[in-house]
């Protein structure tokens, strides 16, 4: 069955134009296609730090499968990657390196801060550690727990895909140019990027 | 840590006894901690002891830290040893004896004491924590440099006197947030 | 791969001529060896320089700190020359966290929440070696079961990091298969864990005095099912990997190491005997009662990264017959000691008695107090010898706690392994190395 009336070349719509189209069409909103398709392959970068690496690995692997939505593949260059999961501790010497894979990844792109370490330092409230990562990038989804386990981070992962796919972080960052509330200033000057409704 | 070992290593220990008032062995003071023995050489005695420790089959140094003593009034020195502030402990280990030794040298602030290194090549990391960490300083050692901390970080976090508390993000060379 | 039980000699004068291949530790010894021992701005500034001292044929690059096979946050400074890596240097502190400086806050009984985050792959060994150090201090006994139930959520836990090495090293050399499985494999155990300590990590549940809580019911059929089920997949990695001519091609004789520069070094565990050192803590100097059960010491001929691997797949082996003769003799009995000092009352006598809530209380926020002194417990955990280092001046918390964690020590051979190799043979040292940052760091 193609799309157009008796005829799979599309010759249908050349020359009767609209008319030509018969059905099997759906009518909506380019801005929801375009929000499904980035809910539905979101790649997300490796970005492993502490323990909560060793789950969001668990996440990926045969039993809780996030390949079931399109994540399977862990990016090792963030410039491929939409979403940084921060999993686990950030520590003052890698906060800049954590800003700088930020400020590598491609527009859009979301951050999960996952496990209590990342999303406020948690029970390290020391010299050593960022207490909350969101000091350093805008987060979207924070997720409990220490670590938290895969459905914890599955249903962060879900809580994500659904705001994403009603639209509401982009156009809050388009309003706001940032994510959770925070301002984000691209490194060496560069504007924000922005996609979405302006 | 085998019976048979520790017997035979307190029999030395009472061979060389010579001052009256504290065990020796090796030639400096010895405690026992748990089933485990403790040297206290003192700072010039401490590369000489290692020398010695190695000959006797201590083939692997496994650990070696600082402790801060500026708050903690010691009371498990020998007599004959004076407490310093800070104390470097190395924890030996001879696989043949089946034995561990640790040896505890005190160094005051700002001291520095030789490094392992040409002795045993695998202090060299645990020397450059306890430099990043502590300060301590080790002369002649290869790399002398920071290793946990950020390079340019100032402090030394695990003194006593280093507030444990929280500090804002640093960013190398990167434009104030604002 | 050899199996060695033999006795160790008591007399030999010195270790270095105890077992194994021994040749020579020069070229660890050597000031101007295959350590890149240049400070991190230094390299940034060579690098940028197309005419460096260094020559126009070496290159310096930078490896990590967020970079697949880095396990974690590992940065490698590498000099190389074409593909051959010449020099290097691990730069680590990425995942610093400060925690001996925490653990000076918390008290002897909040200890094991901080410790159990270092090593996060096998925590319950950080937990037992900060238990046994601060029981040393108080000079106190754990009853038998308690003993019993330590040594076999160790050796699980030996078998569930081991497995996770099999999945990571799986997928470092491109075998992404093995990595499915290797967790496949690990769930069920993470499932168990959480069964009895209720954390599927970081369990906090050996404690000093004993363990947090009793095995569950049922806990006996969960894992002979389990090591059934395990024993057959092994085989099926055996199949897959050990006698595969691709696998063998990128492990055997890849970063080799001797035993005289892994005793040089400070090198332990499998790395160590993978040099042909028959070096065990469990046997050689055995705590809980690891010299009631019986197992055999695995060590390598050839101390390459396939030995390495092989001994990780063994060990596997040598953990499930302990795990099967603890789940034939674990004794009936309490699982923690009841030392009041230590112990906090039963929760059903906390409702009844005012004296138990108000010893609850005392004991969880004030913690107890441990007699001055300094006490070292080492065990063998599955990177190599864990230690920790407590001194006490007599209140409840630490003054100073130290771990010796076995990758911090182990990272040192890495640039020794990679010297003259390719790069792309470094990420199959790296990961044989096993190194786990978190404890790195600590």
């Amino acid at each position: 069955m193609g799309l157009f009336k008796d005829d799979v070349s599309g010759q249908g719509l050349l020359t009767d134009g609209i008319e030509g189209i018969e059905h099997n069409i759906l009518t909506g909103r380019l801005e929801d296609l375009v929000n499904w398709s980035r809910a539905r392959s979101m790649w997300p970068a490796t970005f492993g730090l502490a323990c909560c690496a060793i789950e969001m690995m668990a996440t990926g692997a045969g039993h809780y499968d996030m390949a079931r939505y399109g994540m399977e593949v862990f990016r090792a260059s963030p410039r491929q990657a939409d979403l940084m999961i921060v999993a686990g501790r950030v520590s003052q010497k890698m906060a800049p390196v954590l800003r700088t894979i930020y400020d590598q990844m491609m527009e859009p792109k979301w951050v999960i801060s996952m496990g209590v370490c990342a999303s406020s330092g948690g029970m390290f409230n020391n010299y050593a550690i960022v207490q909350g990562v969101d000091q350093v990038v805008p987060v979207d989804v924070y997720a409990p727990g220490c670590p938290p386990g895969p459905e914890t981070l599955l249903h962060a992962i879900f809580t994500l895909h659904a705001s994403i796919e009603d639209g509401e972080l982009l156009r809050r960052r388009a309003e706001t140019g940032a994510g959770a509330g925070i301002e984000v200033a691209q490194r060496d000057g560069q504007v924000p990027v922005l996609i979405g409704r302006s | 840590m085998s019976d048979d070992a520790t017997d035979v290593a307190v029999d030395e220990a009472e061979d060389t006894e010579a001052a009256p008032s504290v065990e020796l062995l090796y030639g400096v003071p010895v405690a026992e901690a748990f089933g485990q023995r403790v040297l206290f050489p003192d700072l010039d005695g401490y590369i000489e002891l290692l020398a010695e420790l190695r000959e006797q089959g201590f083939g692997q140094v496994v650990d070696l830290c600082v402790v801060d003593y500026l708050q903690h009034e010691r009371t498990d020195l020998p007599a004959t040893v004076g407490g310093e502030r800070f104390e470097i402990v190395v924890n030996l280990i001879s696989h043949a004896r089946r034995e561990r030794i640790r040896v505890r040298v005190q160094a005051a602030d700002g001291v520095e004491v030789p490094s392992l290194f040409d002795l045993y090549p695998g202090t060299e990391a645990m020397e450059r924590e306890a430099f990043d960490m502590f300060g301590t300083v080790f002369s002649d050692h290869p790399d002398m440099s920071r290793i946990l901390m950020p390079e340019e970080w100032s402090g030394h976090p695990l003194r006593k006197d280093y507030e444990i508390g929280r500090i804002p993000v640093q960013f190398k060379g990167a434009p104030s947030q604002g | 791969m050899t199996i060695a039980d033999k006795p160790s000699t008591t007399d030999a004068p010195i270790a270095q001529e105890s077992s194994g291949f021994v040749g020579t530790d020069d070229r660890v010894r050597s000031r101007d060896s295959a350590v890149l021992r240049m400070s991190e701005a230094e390299v940034g500034e060579l690098s940028l320089d197309p005419t460096h001292e260094l020559g126009e044929s070496k290159m310096l690059i930078n490896m990590g700190p967020s970079h697949p096979s880095t396990h974690g946050v590992l940065r490698l400074m590498l000099e190389l020359e074409g593909e051959t890596v010449l020099r290097s240097k691990p730069v680590i502190g990425y995942l610093h966290t400060g925690m001996e400086k925490t653990g000076e806050q918390l008290t002897y009984l909040q200890g094991c929440t901080n410790v159990t985050r270092m090593d996060y792959a096998s925590p319950l060994f950080t937990e037992l070696a900060f238990s046994l150090a601060v029981e040393s201090l108080l000079d106190m006994d754990i009853p038998e079961r308690a003993t019993w139930i330590r040594m076999m959520m160790c050796e699980l836990n030996r078998m569930a990091s081991h497995l996770l090495f099999m999945a990571t090293n799986g997928m470092d050399l491109g075998a992404v298969s093995m990595m499915i499985y290797g967790w496949r494999e690990r769930e069920p155990l993470l499932r168990f864990f959480e069964k009895v300590t209720g954390l599927r990590m970081n369990h906090n549940y050996i404690r000093p005095g004993g363990v947090a809580a009793d095995l569950p019911d049922g806990w006996q059929d969960d894992l002979v099912e389990y090591l059934d089920a395990v024993e057959e997949r092994l085989e099926e990695y055996d199949i897959l990997m050990t006698g595969q001519p691709i696998w063998r091609e990128r492990l055997q004789g890849v970063g080799v190491l001797n035993e005289a520069e892994c005793l040089a070094l400070g090198v332990t565990g499998p790395l160590l005997r993978a040099s042909g050192s028959s070096w065990d803590l469990r046997r050689d100097m055995p705590y809980l009662v690891y010299d009631q059960v019986d197992f055999d010491v695995l060590v390598g001929s050839y101390g390459d990264s396939f030995d390495r691997y092989a001994i990780r797949l063994n060990e596997i082996r040598e953990s499930m017959r302990i795990v099967r003769q603890c789940i034939e003799r674990m004794p009936s009995g309490d699982y923690r000691a009841q030392d009041k000092k230590v112990t906090p009352p039963p929760r059903a006598r906390i409702d009844e008695s005012m004296e138990a809530l108000i010893h609850h209380f005392k004991i969880f926020t004030e913690g107890y107090k441990v007699p001055a002194g300094e006490a070292y417990a080492a065990v063998e955990s599955p990177r190599g010898e864990l230690g920790v280092y407590i001194v006490s001046d007599g209140s409840s918390t630490p003054y100073r706690m130290h771990v010796r964690a076995p990758s911090f020590v182990n990272l040192q051979a890495l640039p020794h392994l990679m010297e003259n190799g390719l790069l792309a043979d470094a990420v199959a040292v790296i990961s044989s190395v096993d190194p786990i940052m978190g404890e790195v760091d600590r």
